[in-house]
C-alpha cells in the first residue's frame, strides 16, 4: 500500500516495458526473463486436469495441499479486439464494474464480504481477454467462490457506478500524463497499430468513455460472458470433490450462447520509417523503438524468444544491458522485448538515459539490432539463453496463483496439454542459424517508429 | 448476516495458527547467523544474504552511499570478473537481484534447488573479496543518476516524498532518500566505497536465509565450509542520531509540471515490536485496507475527492518511523478538501472507537495476507529476514499473536496518541503547466 519505490531500491529494473494489461505483463516475462520469476528443467511436469462442462466451461484444477488457499482465474474471452472504436474501453469499463453491484448484493456489501473473510476479487481487461479473479483461504472457499460467481455472472452495473468509475478512470489517464513512459508507450502503440485495438489504451480515452452507456455494458456483458466463452482455472487446497461441488451449485445456470464473431480494424501493412517527438520538461529522455512483431501462434516464437533474451531479454546477460548500462553508464534500464498476443503484438526495445545522451543510447540500439541480424550469436550465448529459458522454467509454477494464471493463459493461447512438459525441447531446437534468421525476419533497423518523449532542446534528437 | 460471518471467522481463526515455523537458526564462531527454512513442495530454493547496513547508516554528505555499493557488489572479484555474478546465475536457469532500503541491504538468488551451492560459492566471494575498481565505479555512478531521474526527479508524487521525509526527520538519517542526494551521490569515490564495504560487509553483520527443497544440516555445512573463514569485524560505529519529539505541524509545499495535485501526511510512531505498533498496524486497515475501508468508501467513493487514497504503518523499521497517508485529488477538486477529508476520518476514530467486525475485518486481511504469502518460498525468506533485521526473527510469531489481540478501544486510543496535528509533517505538490517552448 505504501509507495515502495522509496525505501526498497532494485538494482534491477523489477519491470521493463508495457504495462498496458495483466497479459502483456504475462507474456513479456515469458520472453523477457529479466524479471523476478520467469521461465524450466528438462523434466518438469504440472498435475493438471481438464475438462468441459456441458454448459461449454472449460475447466483446468491442479491439487496443491501444502497451504490453505486456492486460487481462482476465469479468462473471459473478451477485450478491446470485441468493442467498437468509438466506444473504446468498454471491455475495461464492464470488468471494473463487475463488483460494484450484481443481482443479489449491493457495492458495498461485496466488497465488505469479500474482505471480511480477508478474501480479494480482482477483474480487468487485458489487449486479449478478460480476467476476473479470486484468492481465498480455504476455509472460506464456499463464500469467496459465490462472491466470485456473483460478479462474474450477475452484474447489474448501476448508472451510478458507472458515472463514478468512468470520472475515475478519466481523472487516473490524466494523472497518468505526469509519468514520461506512459506518455512514450501510448504514442508507440498507436504509431505501430493505427487503428487496430491494441493501438489504444485499454482504458479508451475521455472521448469514448464518455460515449458509453449502461445499455453498452450490459450488451458486452451479457454477449460475451458466457460459459462456452471462458475458461476457468483452479490452483490450491481443494479436492475434485469439492470442486465438482462448487462447481454444481454455482456455475450449472450458466447458460451457454452463440459466441458472436470479431470484426477487427487490420493492422498497417505499409513499413515506413516514423518519429514521433514529444515535448516534457523532464531530466530523462524516455526511448521506445520498434516496430510490428509476432502473435503467440507464430512458429518461430521459441526462436525469437532465444533471439530476443540475447539481444534485450535477458536482463545483465543481455547484449543492450551489457552494452549500454554495463560499459557505456548511460542507463539504469535498457530492454527489449516482443509481446505476442493473439493478434500481431510489437517489438520494441526501450531506455531511458539523460536527455543529452539519448543520440548515443538510440544509435546504439539500432547497431546492436544491425549486429544480431549480420552475425550468427555465439555458442556460449546461444548455450546460456537456452540453459535461462528453460532453467528458469519451474519458478512460472511456483506458487498456486501463478499456476491457475498459467494454465488459464495456456488453454487461452492453445498451447497444448503438454505444454509444461515440451516447453524445453522446443527451446533446445533453436539453432544459431535460427536465431540469425528471426533476427532478419523479425527485427528491422531501417523502417521502425522511435518515440522520444524528452526535453526536445536538450536531446537535439538526429533521428 | 453481519452477524453470522462474524462469528464464523472467529470460530475459523484459530487453525491458522497450525502453520507450525520450521525455521532453524545456526549461529557461525564468526558472527554470521543462518536462517533454514525447509519447504519441499517444489524443487527450488531461495538463497538471501542481509547485510545490517542501509542510508540509515551513512554519514552526512555520503548519502546514497549503501546503494551504490549494492550495485558495486556485482563488478567482480579476483576470482569472479565484472559482471560475471549474474550471468553464472542466469546461465543456472536462476534470477537474481539485490536492494537497499534505509535499513539494510539484501542481496537473493532463486535457483534450481541441486544448484544453491553456487549461491554459498560467489556469495562468500564477495563478502571478502570486491574489486571495486575505479572505472567502474565511474561507469555504475552514472548508472545510480539515471536511476535517481528516473524514479524521481521525472517523478513528481515520488519527488514529494522525499520532501516530506526530509523535513519529518531532521536530524536522524531517515533524513535522507536511500538513493541520495544528486551532488551526494557524485561526489562518492572508490574509496569511500570501499571503507564502506570494509565496516559492514562482514560475517558478524551479516543474516543468510535459505528456503525451499533443501536439507538444514547439509546446506549449514555447506556455509560453514564457505563462510567460517571470513573474519568478523568489530570496530563499527553504531547508529547514534535519534529524532528528537516533533511539536508543531510542518508543511512542504513543491510546485513541479504536474496533472493533478498530490498530498502525503506523515505522523511519527514508535516501530515494531512497541507494544502500540499493532494497533496501528489495524488502524491502518481500517482506513484503507480494501474498498470497503473508511478513506476509500468516504474520500474516493461518496465524495468522489481523491482518485485514489491511502493510509499505512509502516512498522518494519529499525528506527521510529511513519504512518503516512496519501492522495491525489480528482480532476477539479481541491487539494485543501482532500486533506480536510482525511483529517475527518482520523477523528472520527479518535471519538469513537471503530465498530468490532470492523476491527476484525481488518485482522482477518493482515492474517490471510500472511497465510498466502507462505506460498511463496521467496516470500518466507524474506519474512524471516525483515524480522530479523529490525530484531530477531522469532518476532514474526509474535507478530500475529499481537495482531489478534487488538480491540477497538487501543485503535482509537493510538489514533489520539500519535495521529496528531503537532506530530504531523505535511506535503503538498501544487502542479504547474508546462512553460511555452512547444
Amino acid at each position: 500500500m505504501s509507495k515502495q519505490s522509496e525505501v526498497s531500491l532494485l538494482r534491477r529494473p523489477a519491470v521493463a516495458g508495457s504495462q498496458k494489461s495483466e497479459v502483456r505483463i504475462f507474456l513479456i516475462v515469458l520472453f523477457l526473463c529479466s524479471m523476478l520469476f520467469a521461465l524450466c528443467p528438462d523434466t518438469y511436469a504440472l498435475d493438471s486436469n481438464r475438462k468441459i462442462l456441458p454448459n461449454g466451461l472449460t475447466v483446468l484444477y491442479s491439487e496443491k495441499h501444502n497451504i490453505p488457499i486456492v486460487m481462482v482465474t476465469m479468462i473471459i474471452k473478451a477485450s478491446p479486439l470485441d468493442e467498437p472504436q468509438e466506444k473504446a474501453g468498454l471491455a475495461t469499463l464492464v470488468a471494473g464494474l463487475l463488483d460494484e453491484g450484481t443481482k443479489n448484493r449491493k457495492s458495498s456489501e461485496i466488497s465488505g464480504e469479500i474482505e471480511f473473510i480477508g478474501a480479494s476479487l480482482g477483474s480487468s481487461a487485458g489487449s486479449d481477454y478478460t480476467t476476473v479473479t479470486l484468492s481465498v483461504l480455504k476455509k472460506d472457499m464456499e463464500k469467496g467462490f459465490e462472491l466470485f460467481s456473483d460478479i462474474a455472472l450477475n452484474p447489474v452495473f448501476p448508472q451510478e457506478e458507472l458515472d463514478r468509475t468512468r470520472e475515475r478512470i478519466k481523472g487516473a489517464l490524466k494523472q497518468r500524463e505526469e509519468d514520461p513512459s506512459f506518455l512514450a508507450g501510448r504514442a508507440f502503440d498507436k504509431e505501430v497499430f493505427g487503428e487496430h485495438p491494441y493501438g489504444r489504451l485499454t482504458e479508451g480515452s475521455a472521448e469514448t468513455l464518455s460515449a458509453i452507456t449502461r445499455e453498452d455494458l450490459i450488451q458486452f456483458h451479457s454477449k460475451y460472458f458466457i460459459p462456452n466463452n471462458a475458461i476457468l482455472s483452479i490452483a490450491g487446497d481443494l479436492t475434485s470433490g469439492e470442486l465438482d461441488s462448487l462447481m454444481k451449485k454455482y456455475l450449472a445456470s450458466w447458460k451457454a450462447a452463440v459466441v458472436p464473431e470479431k470484426k477487427i480494424n487490420p493492422m498497417p501493412e505499409e513499413k515506413t520509417k516514423k518519429v514521433v517527438k514529444i515535448e516534457k520538461d523532464v531530466t530523462q529522455a524516455n526511448v521506445i523503438l520498434g516496430h510490428l512483431g509476432v502473435s503467440r501462434d507464430n512458429p518461430d516464437y521459441y526462436a525469437i524468444s532465444v533471439m530476443n533474451y540475447i539481444l534485450g531479454g535477458g536482463g545483465f546477460s543481455s547484449r543492450l544491458m551489457q552494452k549500454i548500462r554495463d560499459e557505456m553508464g548511460l542507463a539504469y534500464d535498457v530492454h527489449s522485448f516482443f509481446v505476442p498476443n493473439k493478434e500481431r503484438g510489437v517489438f520494441q526495445a526501450g531506455v531511458q538515459t539523460k536527455n543529452e545522451s539519448a543520440n548515443t543510447a538510440i544509435g546504439e540500439i539500432l547497431r546492436q539490432m544491425e549486429k544480431i541480424r549480420e552475425e550468427k550469436v555465439s555458442d556460449q550465448e546461444l548455450a546460456d539463453a537456452k540453459a535461462y529459458l528453460t532453467g528458469s522454467f519451474p519458478r512460472r509454477l511456483d506458487t498456486s496463483r501463478k499456476i491457475a494464471d498459467f494454465l488459464a493463459s495456456v488453454e487461452f493461447y492453445n498451447l497444448g496439454k503438454d505444454y509444461v512438459e515440451k516447453y524445453p525441447s522446443y527451446i533446445n531446437a533453436v539453432t544459431k542459424e535460427d536465431v540469425l534468421r528471426v533476427a532478419q525476419k523479425y527485427l528491422d533497423p531501417e523502417n521502425f517508429v522511435l518515440v522520444v518523449v524528452a526535453n526536445q532542446k536538450k536531446a537535439g534528437l538526429k533521428y | 448476516m453481519k452477524n453470522l460471518v462474524f462469528l464464523l471467522a472467529f470460530i475459523l481463526i484459530i487453525p491458522l495458527s497450525a502453520n507450525a515455523d520450521t525455521t532453524k537458526e545456526y549461529n557461525l564462531d564468526n558472527g554470521l547467523k543462518v536462517l533454514v527454512v525447509e519447504d519441499h513442495k517444489a524443487a527450488l530454493a531461495i538463497f538471501q544474504i542481509w547485510y545490517r547496513v542501509g542510508s540509515r547508516n551513512e554519514p552526512m554528505g555520503k548519502s546514497g552511499i549503501s546503494h551504490l555499493l549494492e550495485h558495486m557488489m556485482f563488478k567482480g572479484t579476483p576470482k569472479y570478473g565484472s559482471k560475471a555474478f549474474s550471468k553464472i546465475v542466469q546461465k543456472n536457469g536462476g534470477v537474481d537481484n539485490g536492494f537497499t532500503t534505509k535499513d539494510y541491504t539484501m542481496y537473493y538468488q532463486s535457483l534450481a534447488s541441486d544448484r544453491i551451492a553456487i549461491s554459498i560459492e560467489l556469495e562468500a566471494d564477495r563478502m571478502k573479496n570486491l574489486i571495486i575498481d575505479p572505472k567502474e565505479v565511474l561507469a555504475e555512478r552514472s548508472v545510480v543518476m539515471e536511476e535517481r531521474r528516473m524514479r524521481y526527479d521525472d517523478d513528481p508524487q515520488n519527488s514529494l516524498h522525499e520532501e516530506v521525509m526530509a523535513a519529518a526527520y531532521k536530524s536522524h538519517p531517515y533524513h535522507w532518500p536511500v538513493i541520495g542526494w544528486m551532488s551526494d551521490i557524485a561526489s562518492i569515490e572508490r574509496n569511500d566505497l570501499y571503507s564502506h564495504y570494509m565496516a559492514y560487509y562482514s560475517p558478524d553483520n551479516a543474516v543468510i536465509v535459505v528456503s525451499g527443497d533443501i536439507k538444514a544440516d547439509e546446506i549449514i555445512q555447506k556455509i560453514k565450509a564457505a563462510f567460517g573463514k571470513i573474519p568478523a569485524v568489530t570496530d563499527r560505529r553504531p547508529v547514534t542520531s535519534r529524532e528528537d519529539e516533533q511539536k508543531g505541524e510542518r508543511r512542504v509545499s513543491l510546485k513541479r509540471e504536474a496533472e493533478l495535485p498530490y498530498v502525503i501526511g506523515a505522523y511519527h510512531t514508535p516501530s515494531f515490536p512497541d507494544r502500540d505498533s499493532y494497533a496501528l498496524e489495524v488502524l491502518g486497515a481500517v482506513l484503507s485496507g480494501g474498498k470497503s475501508s473508511r478513506v476509500y468508501k468516504t474520500i474516493v467513493h461518496e465524495k468522489k475527492l481523491a482518485l485514489s487514497a491511502y493510509a499505512d504503518y509502516s512498522g518494519l523499521s529499525k528506527d521510529p518511523y511513519l504512518f503516512m497517508f496519501g492522495a491525489t485529488a480528482a480532476p477539479g477538486k481541491d487539494i485543501r478538501d482532500v486533506e480536510n477529508s482525511l483529517y475527518e476520518e482520523i477523528e472520527k476514530i479518535k471519538k469513537e472507537p471503530p465498530a468490532e467486525n470492523e476491527v476484525q475485518k481488518a485482522k482477518n486481511q493482515i492474517e490471510a495476507a500472511f497465510i498466502m504469502g507462505q506460498d511463496s518460498i521467496y516470500f518466507q525468506a524474506e519474512l524471516a529476514g525483515i524480522f530479523e533485521m529490525i530484531g530477531g526473527w522469532k518476532l514474526k510469531e509474535q507478530y500475529l499473536e499481537g495482531i489478534r489481540k487488538v480491540t477497538p478501544g487501543d485503535v482509537s486510543r493510538v489514533a489520539k496518541k500519535y495521529l496528531i496535528e503537532d506530530n504531523r509533517t505535511v506535503g503538498v505538490l501544487i502542479p504547474t503547466k508546462p512553460e511555452e517552448s512547444k
